[in-house]
């Protein structure tokens, strides 16, 4: 006999309805929990700040509309309208006050705000002058630090103006003994406290936090309960009346108390989900390893015929659709480095328990029949792969993938767990890992782990080591020297580290002082009773409660910085084609391409300055006469057939990406320029800083702030995504690539690694290539590569989905690490997504 | 040749192809040799034909066609995708070209990859000489051989060569194979009817030891190399097939008892 039960089950007609009404919704934005959050602050002012955000959630659950959506099974709804999203002004408002009439329509990630929402949010907004997250996090950083992200070395952003989120809580607990259990094991510690306790006094409103918020939660499901009996008593049609009163059954029951059913169980892990995103607007909240907390309901239901796999999958792929319920406005700017209105919410099935035994079951394939069933961005699905992986549930995660909608992520268990051990994380719960937001792995349950800290581009230190440390006349970073005077390759790499260490510390700096604002201002109690250590220790999370705490800020360009460093030492020091000086020069007039204004601007500031330097007095007329020197020297036909020489020199050399062992090399030697300082340091909750290897989809707009560089990449284009190659520039189909990539220390950048791969379809079409394209996958797998995902889709059908639009509502693609619907995100995102080299045969 | 030195023999090669997943099992590394006695009018790769070094225009840029390599030379990029083998049951496909035209570095590198452990396949003509195609049999795990025509004078017409040492080597190569798989290249105005595909897969069905026939749909994948090297594509004008067009001839085909299939 068969060992699962995979057989997929039909989708249900309800959840075509449902997604038909998903599809129909425009993004919102309300303003109920940003007043009530408001109320509750000004009501509480005097008190402990634990207890202030235990009475601020509280307040909101009593007092937030909640809704029931038509057919909806599983309730809990934090916007009257479905993909409607709240704000959170205790970590930044100014940028939504300042967006209120661009929001609708910029181009990532729109949201619809009524004039009556502007005018309630800017009334609540008056209180939080002075108050919030991100206006302590300033006050804490150096001010080298605020030049440099002035400079967008890099940007805490994420952090900076939102809640933190990236957490697997302890699901399982709450479903074994609900909140009421939570709320029994937090008395006995609140009252085993003694007066002359060193900490009485913090730990005793921690723990009187939690007592509310778990209280707040019951409550609220409580009147969801009401407002299912109420809408079953009007409910003329039968067949709803006894699903609403069931709903009302359920709501009564959980999260009050452990779930007895698979439907309990749903509803459980569904309000937990939500709820702590009511509580903060952190995203990548994760569900994490719903295939094995969730197993042993379905089992006991299925084995006592108490459901059927099809009421089953029912329950699953609403759940599914209720993760798309919610949503989240950030800044335009972070817009575009997480574009695609995503959450974030990795669920992953598959891989080893603590045992080191594969545990994959029944549910681990339902969920990607879930995937399948929705076709939508969240959750970001994913699949643990190791040797003992059933190649049953491989081909089953590959018939997904072949479908085009990127789902799902494939991670590599034989790195990620000696990775985790590697940073003091137990054998046990590294086996036990999951995988936060788009590529981080963690210990659920028992880790905060900062994961997305920052976005670093490594091309910004290229650009200080020919700049001297200085830009728009002021000194960014430090000097390391006119790169004229450079006399060997070494010595402009070693100007490269230099740059490098300074803003990783400034990055530090950064992330450090927005962490301590986050355990002053922003302690969460509800998300900290869920994570081990907290309620024993008597600490919130955000005052480093956790058994595992770390940092993880993500750097990228990797490919970029390689094919650069590799063009300055073949062209520069070996063939001596032209002088560190002339690069500069050309790197400054973007190979002779068009530039806009802003860069012929730049560079005439620049030359003004030198200008300046030599005793030559500026006036407006020499100004206004280089402006037009730069403009027309950038163009000149004679510059442009140096340039394009320049160019088809670069072309000629080796890239990485295509399998050249001393390329490859020499690219994990770049990457350690980024990861190894940064294991160096630690974070104010007592943990390490550990890097991580992805951009999400930042590379598109910090692409676009980066002037030309080395490696023949144009000014303003983006940047690699990823640990991939640079755009374009592998050429040797998908194995020379991955063999490359995996050449990298992906064990060292434990916050993760990304790799994005992009298949034309007909490589995937039969089952036969399906079967090699998983072979494909356990051959870079075996090489240690950490982590894999794939975009297949046609570039023909790109192409007509950027013109036509109104025929492509529903295409979901890969970004980063997440799936997101294509025609919701901005031109150039478009335009990167479709420049990824595909691997077609 | 001895094998005593075979990682130094020589041969000219033009091309290698990884991830190829349409010529023989798993997932493969394709090395294609330079030179072949026939000159197949639909030939997608015009380029393999000439033994010479040739400069071919693509993409507006003069590109060198060919090489000169030792197994030792190769041997380590045809090794980097060991584990994709591994995994998928693949391993290496000698393509061209006709690899029959080059037997002395045919046999060394085919060598060379049992040295490694690897699968080998080969795609070819079978037209040579059956002592060179003896020599090559023991390193050899697949032979996948086109049967084009049954017709002589047809396939001399569309190939400028006749069938008879082709359907002759057939015999020999099936009996003492490893394993032998007949490939057909199905191309309009030549052979797309159902008697002549009927008349080829009862020919394979005929051949001791044969399981499998493929019919491989016409393609213009490579016209653009003809206007690249100078050359007029003969075939102008002739559409691709689509599987419509195959599923009949497929029909015919598997009337042999033979294990048929559209595409490699």
């Amino acid at each position: 006999m068969a060992k699962f039960n995979s057989e997929p089950v039909k989708k249900s007609p309800r959840i075509d309805r449902l997604l038909d009404r998903y599809f129909a919704s425009v993004p919102e934005i309300d303003a109920d929990r940003a007043v009530l959050v408001t109320e509750s602050y000004k009501a509480t002012e005097n008190e402990p700040m634990v207890t202030r955000r235990a009475k601020a959630f509280e307040h909101i659950l009593k007092n937030i509309p909640i809704v029931i959506r038509e057919d909806e099974l599983i309730v809990g709804s934090s916007s009257k309208k479905s993909r409607g999203c709240q704000t959170f002004p205790e970590f930044s408002y100014d940028w939504l006050e300042a967006e209120f009439d661009t929001v609708a329509n910029r181009i990532a990630d729109p949201f619809n705000i009524s004039k009556e929402t502007c005018e309630k949010l800017a009334e609540a907004n008056k209180y939080w002058k002075g108050r919030t997250t991100s206006e302590l996090a300033t006050s804490y950083m150096t001010p080298e630090t605020k030049t440099a992200i002035k400079h967008n070395l890099f940007t805490v952003g994420n952090y900076y103006y939102n809640g933190v989120g990236h957490i697997c809580v302890k699901y399982d607990e709450v479903l074994a003994i609900g909140y009421e259990g939570i709320i029994a094991k937090t008395e006995a510690l609140l009252k085993a406290l003694r007066p002359g306790d060193m900490d009485c006094g913090r730990k005793t409103h921690f723990y009187e936090a939690v007592i509310i918020s778990c209280k707040a939660v019951i409550e609220y499901a409580e009147r969801y309960a009401k407002l299912a009996e109420e809408e079953a008593a009007k409910c003329s049609d039968s067949v709803r009346k006894a699903e609403l009163l069931q709903i009302a059954k359920n709501c009564h029951n959980v999260p009050r108390k452990g779930a007895t059913s698979f439907y309990e169980a749903c509803q459980t892990v569904w309000f937990i989900q939500q709820l702590l995103q009511v509580e903060s607007s952190g995203h990548s909240i994760s569900p994490g390893r719903f295939d094995q907390y969730m197993y042993p309901y379905y089992k006991k239901d299925i084995d006592n015929g108490v459901i059927t796999r099809e009421f089953a999958q029912e329950l699953i792929d609403c759940f599914w659709i209720k993760l798309n319920d919610i949503n989240k406005v950030r800044d335009a700017a972070s817009a575009e480095g997480f574009a695609g209105y995503s959450l974030f919410q990795n669920l992953i099935v598959g891989g080893q328990n603590a045992a080191g035994i594969d545990v994959t079951n029944d549910l681990s394939f339902m969920c990607i029949d879930a995937a399948m069933h929705v076709m939508l961005p969240q959750p970001s699905l994913s699949i643990r792969v190791w040797n003992g992986t059933p190649h049953e549930l491989m081909m089953k995660a590959a018939t997904l993938t072949r479908t085009g909608v990127g789902l799902p992520a494939y991670y590599n268990d034989e790195v990620i767990i000696p990775s985790l051990l590697s940073r003091g994380v137990s054998l046990e719960d590294a086996r036990n890992y999951c995988i936060i937001g788009c590529v981080e792995p963690q210990a659920p349950g028992k880790t905060e782990g900062w994961h997305d800290a920052a976005f670093f581009n490594m091309l910004r230190p290229l650009e200080m080591v020919f700049s001297n440390g200085y830009e728009d006349g002021e000194l960014v970073t430090i000097e390391t020297g006119d790169v004229a005077n450079m006399k060997t390759f070494e010595e402009f790499y070693d100007a490269y580290k230099a740059q490098m260490n300074y803003a990783i510390e400034l990055l530090v700096n950064a992330d450090n002082a927005v962490d301590l604002a986050h355990m002053e201002r922003c302690p969460l109690p509800f998300e900290s009773c869920m994570v081990d250590g907290c309620l024993e220790s008597g600490k919130t999370l955000q005052e480093g409660g956790a058994i595992y705490n770390f940092t993880g800020p993500q750097g990228f360009g990797i490919a970029n910085v390689t094919d650069a460093l590799v063009a300055i030492r073949t062209l520069v020091f070996e063939q001596k084609l032209l002088t560190l000086a002339e690069f500069k020069v050309a790197l400054q007039e973007n190979f002779g391409a068009a530039m806009d204004d802003a860069t012929v601007s730049k560079i005439t500031q620049s030359v003004a300055q030198s200008v300046a330097a030599s005793g030559t007095p500026i006036t407006e007329d020499l100004i206004k006469s280089i402006y037009e020197q730069v403009k027309q020297s950038a163009v000149s036909p004679e510059k442009k057939q140096k340039y394009d020489a320049l160019l088809a020199a670069i072309d000629e050399l080796p890239k990485y990406g295509n399998d050249i062992e001393e390329i490859d090399l020499f690219a994990k030697d770049v990457a350690y320029t980024y990861t190894r300082p940064m294991e160096t340091y630690k974070n104010p909750r007592g943990g390490m800083f550990q890097a991580g290897l992805y951009p999400v989809s930042a590379n598109v707009p910090l692409g676009a702030q980066t002037g030309a560089t080395p490696d023949g990449r144009l000014a303003g284009k983006p940047i690699a995504d990823g640990v991939g190659p640079a755009s374009g520039r592998d050429k040797l189909g998908p194995t020379a690539a991955a063999n490359s990539v995996a050449r990298l220390d992906h064990g060292i950048a434990s916050n993760g690694t990304l790799y994005n791969q992009k298949f034309h379809p007909s490589a995937l079409s039969s089952t036969s290539a399906l079967e090699k394209f998983v072979s494909y996958i356990r051959g870079y797998f075996d090489q240690k590569g950490m982590h894999v995902q794939f975009n297949v889709v046609s570039r023909e059908t790109l192409l007509d989905a950027q013109q036509n639009p109104e025929k492509y509502k529903s295409l979901v693609v890969r970004v980063a690490g997440y799936s997101a619907l294509f025609t919701s995100l901005s031109r150039s995102l478009q335009d990167d997504i479709i420049n990824r080299t595909t691997q077609g045969f | 040749m001895s094998l005593e030195n075979y990682l130094d023999q020589k041969g000219r090669i033009f091309d290698i192809q990884k991830y190829s997943i349409h010529d023989g099992p798993g997932i493969r590394t394709i090395v294609f040799l330079k030179g072949c006695y026939l000159r197949c009018r639909w030939c997608c790769n015009p380029e393999s034909q000439e033994y010479d070094i040739q400069n071919m225009t693509v993409a507006g840029k003069t590109k060198v066609i060919g090489r000169d390599v030792t197994v030792r030379e190769i041997m380590p990029e045809i090794l980097k995708d060991i584990q994709y083998y591994r995994r998928s049951g693949g391993g290496v496909t000698l393509s061209g070209g006709e690899s029959l035209a080059q037997p002395d570095f045919t046999e060394a590198l085919l060598y060379a990859c049992k040295v490694n452990g690897l699968h080998t396949a080969m795609e070819s003509t079978g037209h040579a000489k059956f002592e060179v195609i003896e020599r090559i049999l023991p390193h050899l795990d697949l032979y996948l051989m086109d049967i084009k025509h049954m017709d002589s004078q047809k396939h001399q017409e569309f190939t400028t060569q006749p069938n008879g040492l082709i359907l002759e080597n057939a015999r020999k190569i099936a009996e003492r194979a490893k394993e032998l798989i007949i490939r057909v290249p199905v191309i309009p105005t030549f052979n797309n009817t159902p008697e002549e595909i009927r008349a080829i897969s009862e020919f394979a069905a005929s051949l001791p030891n044969v399981k499998e026939l493929h019919l491989l749909p016409y393609h213009r994948l490579g016209q653009d190399k003809y206007e690249g090297l100078g050359r007029k594509y003969l075939l102008d004008g002739i559409e691709p097939l689509n599987n419509d067009d195959m599923l009949p001839l497929l029909a015919v085909a598997e009337k042999s008892g033979l294990k048929c299939q559209i595409g490699g």
